[in-house]
C-alpha cells in the first residue's frame, strides 16, 4: 500500500474517533436513542429473528407426507447429506448443488465487480453535474422496472434458438446454425444475474468513490504517479469498504437465488433455493427447513470471510 | 351519520371516541344484519380452474358469491393440510387426496345432496368407459372418491355416502409437437427420448408428473415393464432416474417446465418441439398461428382429474351454499363452459343440453366442426373441418393409460429428482 493511502488512513482514523465523542455527550438522554431504533427492531423481531427460530425449531422435526410432528430428530440434517462420505469421490447433491451454487456465487461477483466499478468510477469522476449523477442511477435501475415474469418471456426472442441474436449473427455469416448455449445455460444464467445485480455494486462503490478526498489524486499526480498507478495505488484501496458491501449484497443474493437460475437456466440446473422449493411443494417442511439452516450458516460464512478481508466498521 | 356528530357542537376529543366506537361496532357487526347478506364462497384452486365467468353465472343464477383464491398446485395442498379455515370450497386434483384426506380436514361430502350422484361419468365413478376399464395406474379417482365416514381419514374399498371430491374437471394429457419443426411421425412416448430431439424436448420439474411422463417414455422404449407405474418401487425410480440423467447429460432436454405459461412459451418461440403439454396449453399455441399438435400416442394418456371437496371446518349456511353450488355445477351450463375449452365434466348429459349440436360433435364425438368453433370468450379455435386431436370422448379417456399420482415412495422420489436436477 503507497504512502498516500496511509496518509488517508490516518486523517479517517482521527475523523472517526471525533464521532465517539459527540455520542458520549448525548448519551445522558437515556431512551431517546432505543425509542428510535425500536421500530426497526421490532420489525425485525418479528419477521426475522422469530421466523428464523420458527425454521431452526422445525429443521429438528418429524414429518410424513401430510403432517410434521414435534420432535428432536438430527434425521433432517443427516437426510441432506446423505451419501456425501459413502459415495466419494463422487459427490453428492448436496455437494454438487452447493458447488454449482457458488460458481454463480464466485463468476458473477467477478463480473458485477468489474462492471460495477467502471460504472461508479465513471459517474464518480467523469459526470461532473449531480443531476446527470442522478440520471445516470436511475438508467442504473432499469433492469428493476420488470417484473420477473416480463423479463423472463423477453430473453426467449433476444437469446433464442430463433432469437435476435442468433438470426443477426446468421444474417451476418457470422455462423451458420444457431448458438444454442445463449439461453437455458449457465451463459444465460451469468448474464441475468449480472443484468440484475450489478446495480447493488454501482451504489456502495459510488459512495467510497465519492467520499475520497480529491486532493490525494492531485496530490498522487504531483508525486509523479501514472493514471494506471493512481487507480491502483489510491483508488481502489480507497474504495474498498464500497466493494465490500457490494460483494456481501451480490454473493448472499446470488447464493439464496432459485429464480433466475431456474428460468434462464431451463430448470436444468440446480440450485439451493430450487431445492426447498420442491421440498416445500411436497410438504417436507422439516428438510426444508434443515437445507435453509444450512445454506444460511453457508452464507454467513461467506460474509464472515468477506468480512475478514476488510475492517468495514474502521472503514466507514 | 354518526351519533356524536349529531349533538349540538361536539368537541373534536367526543368525535374521535365516536369515530373509535363505530370502528369498533364495525369489526363486530351484529349477527342479524350478517343473515341477509348474500352467501359468500371462499373458492381456493389453481389460476386455471377459475373462470370469471362461472362465478358470474353462479352469482346471477343463486346469489351466491364466488370468491376465488388462485394460488399453485402445491399451495392448494399445503392451505388444506396447514389452514383448512381460510377457504370454503376446494377444487383440487385427486391425485393430492392421500395426502389430504389422512390430515383429517376433508369433510366427506353427503351423496344424498349432490342431485346427479348417479350420473357422474363412469370414468371417474369405475374407472370404465363404456364398460371398459382404462388403465389404472397411479391415483385412479373412483379407488379415492369415497370415505368410510364422513370425518373418515381413509379411503373406502366400495361405494358409500360420503364423497372425497366431485369431480369439476379432467382431462388426458400427451405430448404436444409443432408439426412444421418435426418431418416425423410421431407415434409413441419414447419420442420424448428420441436422440433426433435431442436438445429440442422438455419434460415437466413437477417430479410427481414428470416422473410419470418419463415412465411412459422408457416403458415405450423398452427398457423396463412397471408394476405400476404412479406407485413406483425403489428399484424402479433408480433406473427411470438413472435413464433420466443419462439423456440429461446427453443434451435430451432444452429446458423444464413448471407453469402453464412456460410451456407455451418453450412451444411458441420453437426452442422445444416435444414435450409433455397441457390440453389448454395447446390451445393457447394454437391462438397465436403457430401449429401445435396434441398427439395422440399408442401407450395411452396419462390422465388427471379434479374436483370440488369441502373443508372440515364448514357448516350452516355455507356448507348449504356449497352443495347449491356444486349442484348448479352439475346442472350443466358450467360443464359446457369447460368443455368448450377442452376439458371434460363431472357430468356429460347435461353439458351436452347447453352445447350446439356441431359443437358437442367436435368436442365429443370427434366428427369435423361443421361450423367455426370458439372458444367461450369468443375467440376463434378452430375454422370449420377441423378435427380434435385425439378424436372422441370415449377414444380419449378409453385409451387412458395412467393417472397422476402420489407415490408411497414420494419422499424418496423427491431426493431422487433433486439428484437428476443436480446432475
Amino acid at each position: 500500500m503507497s504512502d498516500a493511502a496511509d496518509t488517508i488512513a490516518e486523517t479517517r482514523g482521527n475523523r472517526v474517533s471525533a464521532r465517539p465523542r459527540r455520542a458520549s455527550r448525548r448519551e445522558g438522554h437515556g431512551a431517546a436513542p432505543y425509542l428510535q431504533a425500536a421500530p426497526m427492531a421490532l420489525v425485525f423481531l418479528v419477521f426475522f429473528l422469530l421466523p428464523l427460530a420458527a425454521t431452526i425449531v422445525v429443521s429438528f422435526w418429524q414429518y410424513t407426507q401430510y403432517s410434521i410432528e414435534p420432535a428432536f430428530t438430527a434425521q433432517n440434517y443427516g437426510d441432506v447429506f446423505r451419501g456425501c462420505l459413502a459415495d466419494l469421490p463422487d459427490l453428492c447433491t448436496t455437494f454438487v448443488t452447493y458447488l454449482s451454487t457458488l460458481k454463480f456465487g464466485v463468476i458473477v461477483w467477478a463480473c458485477t465487480l468489474t462492471l460495477g466499478f467502471t460504472i461508479a468510477y465513471f459517474l464518480a469522476f467523469h459526470v461532473r453535474t449531480l443531476k446527470v449523477q442522478v440520471i445516470f442511477f436511475l438508467l442504473c435501475t432499469i433492469p428493476f422496472w420488470t417484473s420477473i415474469v416480463i423479463r423472463m418471456i423477453s430473453w426467449i426472442p433476444l437469446l433464442g434458438r430463433n432469437g435476435l441474436i442468433n438470426q443477426t449473427l446468421i444474417s451476418m455469416g457470422v455462423i451458420d446454425t444457431p448458438l444454442e448455449g445463449l439461453l437455458y445455460s449457465d451463459f444465460a444464467v451469468v448474464l441475468a444475474l449480472t443484468h440484475l445485480y450489478t446495480l447493488f455494486m454501482v451504489v456502495p462503490i459510488f459512495n467510497s468513490l465519492m467520499r475520497i478526498d480529491r486532493s490525494l489524486i492531485e496530490a498522487a499526480r504531483d508525486a509523479g504517479a501514472s493514471d494506471l498507478q493512481t487507480l491502483v495505488s489510491v483508488i481502489i484501496p480507497l474504495a474498498r469498504p464500497g466493494m465490500l458491501i457490494g460483494s456481501i449484497f451480490v454473493t448472499t443474493v446470488v447464493l439464496g437465488d432459485f429464480l433466475t437460475i431456474g428460468i434462464m437456466g431451463g430448470q436444468q440446473i440446480a440450485s439451493v433455493g430450487k431445492v426447498i422449493q420442491t421440498q416445500m411443494q411436497f410438504l417436507q417442511f422439516p428438510l426444508a427447513a434443515a437445507n435453509a439452516v444450512i445454506l444460511l450458516l453457508a452464507v454467513l460464512a461467506g460474509v464472515w470471510a468477506l468480512l475478514k478481508l476488510v475492517d468495514i466498521r474502521k472503514e466507514l | 351519520m354518526t351519533r356524536p356528530t349529531g349533538r349540538p357542537g361536539p368537541s373534536r376529543r367526543a368525535v374521535l371516541k365516536g369515530g373509535a366506537a363505530m370502528a369498533g361496532a364495525a369489526a363486530f357487526p351484529a349477527p342479524f344484519v350478517h343473515a341477509q347478506d348474500p352467501v359468500t364462497l371462499r373458492y381456493l384452486s389453481t389460476a386455471v380452474n377459475q373462470s370469471p365467468a362461472i362465478a358470474a353465472k353462479a352469482s346471477e343464477e343463486l346469489g351466491i358469491n364466488i370468491e376465488y383464491i388462485a394460488v399453485n398446485t402445491d399451495e392448494v395442498a399445503r392451505r388444506v393440510i396447514t389452514q383448512p379455515n381460510s377457504f370454503d370450497l376446494v377444487d383440487t386434483e385427486y391425485f393430492a387426496l392421500p395426502n389430504l384426506v389422512p390430515s383429517g380436514n376433508m369433510k366427506g361430502m353427503d351423496a344424498n345432496r349432490i342431485d346427479r350422484i348417479g350420473d357422474l361419468a363412469s370414468v371417474i365413478a369405475s374407472g370404465t368407459v363404456e364398460g371398459e376399464a382404462v388403465g389404472w395406474d397411479g391415483t385412479a379417482p373412483h379407488e379415492v372418491l369415497y370415505l368410510e365416514d364422513q370425518m373418515g381419514t381413509s379411503f373406502a374399498g366400495a361405494p358409500t355416502d360420503w364423497i372425497t371430491l366431485i369431480p369439476t374437471t379432467y382431462n388426458a394429457d400427451t405430448l404436444g409437437i409443432r408439426p412444421d419443426l418435426i418431418d416425423k411421425d410421431i407415434t409413441s412416448w419414447a419420442s420424448l427420448l428420441d436422440p433426433d430431439f435431442a436438445g429440442k424436448s422438455a419434460i415437466l420439474n413437477i417430479p410427481s408428473i414428470g416422473i410419470m411422463d418419463a415412465a411412459m417414455a422408457l416403458e415405450a422404449r423398452g427398457d423396463i415393464t412397471y408394476g405400476d407405474k404412479g406407485n413406483m418401487t425403489r428399484e424402479e425410480i433408480d433406473f427411470t432416474i438413472e435413464k433420466l440423467i443419462e439423456a440429461k447429460r446427453a443434451g435430451q432436454f432444452r429446458a423444464f417446465w413448471s407453469n402453464f405459461q412456460e410451456s407455451v412459451n418453450l412451444m411458441a418461440s420453437g426452442e422445444v418441439v416435444i414435450q409433455s403439454m397441457w390440453s389448454p396449453a395447446v390451445t393457447a399455441v394454437r391462438t397465436q398461428g403457430i401449429p401445435c399438435i396434441y398427439q395422440p400416442l399408442a401407450e395411452g394418456y396419462r390422465a388427471w382429474a379434479s374436483g370440488f371437496g369441502l373443508p372440515r371446518t364448514i357448516d350452516g349456511r355455507k356448507e348449504d351454499a356449497a352443495y347449491e353450488f356444486i349442484n348448479w355445477f352439475l346442472s350443466g351450463w358450467a360443464g359446457a363452459h369447460l368443455s368448450k375449452q377442452g376439458y371434460y365434466p363431472a357430468v356429460l348429459e347435461t353439458a351436452k343440453q347447453y352445447m350446439e349440436p356441431y359443437e358437442w360433435a367436435y368436442w365429443y364425438e370427434g366428427e369435423a366442426a361443421a361450423e367455426d368453433i370458439y372458444a367461450p370468450d369468443g375467440r376463434l379455435l378452430e375454422e370449420a373441418g377441423a378435427v380434435r386431436d385425439g378424436g372422441s370422448y370415449v377414444e380419449r379417456m378409453g385409451s387412458v393409460a395412467c393417472w397422476n399420482a402420489v407415490m408411497d415412495e414420494n419422499q424418496y422420489m423427491v431426493r431422487k429428482w433433486n439428484e437428476f436436477i443436480a446432475a
